[in-house]
């Protein structure tokens, strides 16, 4: 094999683990917000190594893939946060540990500032 | 492309889909629910870039860019749903 096959397929496989670990996580982490952090950060970077390998196998699909990691990249957070305040919102569980609580002041200063 | 290699990591990302999908059966309160959706939709717009280059057809990855649009927007609507609606 030639050298950019080497590396799509090195990437291909890094970026299937890396998919898998997400799987694993959000199915063993003890509660919602650890669940957010594998679903959200190890998803963009597996599918950015992903997209970076099949980039290297097949040079004439360079610019959707481009469009593909750019995308990913700039929604994929968005759509983080949004999952984030909804079960902040919902106060189902909150972990014993937690010091500070920004978003919390901010709502109840939101409030107070509307009425 | 190396047949084998490839499907080293395709059933790699297929395990990651198994195990987001018990999550999603499994989970107790709707936000779990949402996050295993949420990772099951972006590692299936991985398999569907997967297929466009096994299968040698572009058009596939049109498929995928229009589904990761369409998944971003339904886990930001049902981000919406769950905090009660607009306020």
């Amino acid at each position: 094999m030639s050298a950019p096959a080497v590396a799509g397929h090195v990437l291909m496989i890094l970026g299937g683990m890396i998919l898998f670990t997400s799987g694993l996580g959000v199915l063993r982490m003890p509660d919602v917000w650890n669940r957010l952090h594998a679903g959200t950060k190890a998803t963009t970077l597996g599918s950015m190594l992903f997209l970076a390998g099949a980039g290297c196998l097949r040079p004439g699909w360079i610019p959707k893939l481009l469009l593909i990691i750019f995308f990913i990249l700039l929604t994929n957070p968005v759509s983080g946060h949004a999952l984030a305040r909804a079960v902040h919102i919902l106060r189902e569980e909150r972990p014993d540990n937690l010091l500070r609580d920004d978003l919390e002041n901010r709502n109840e200063e939101d409030e107070g500032g509307g009425k | 492309m190396n047949n084998t290699l490839a499907f080293v990591s395709v059933g790699l990302m297929a395990g990651g889909i198994f195990l987001a999908f018990l999550r999603l059966l499994v989970g107790k309160t709707g936000p779990d629910r949402a996050v295993a959706l949420d990772t099951i939709t972006l590692i299936s717009t991985n398999l569907l870039v997967f297929i466009a280059l096994f299968e040698e057809r572009s058009m596939l990855m049109d498929v995928a860019i229009v589904y990761s649009v369409l998944s971003f927007l339904g886990v930001l609507a049902l981000a919406r749903y769950l905090d009660g609606g607009l306020r």
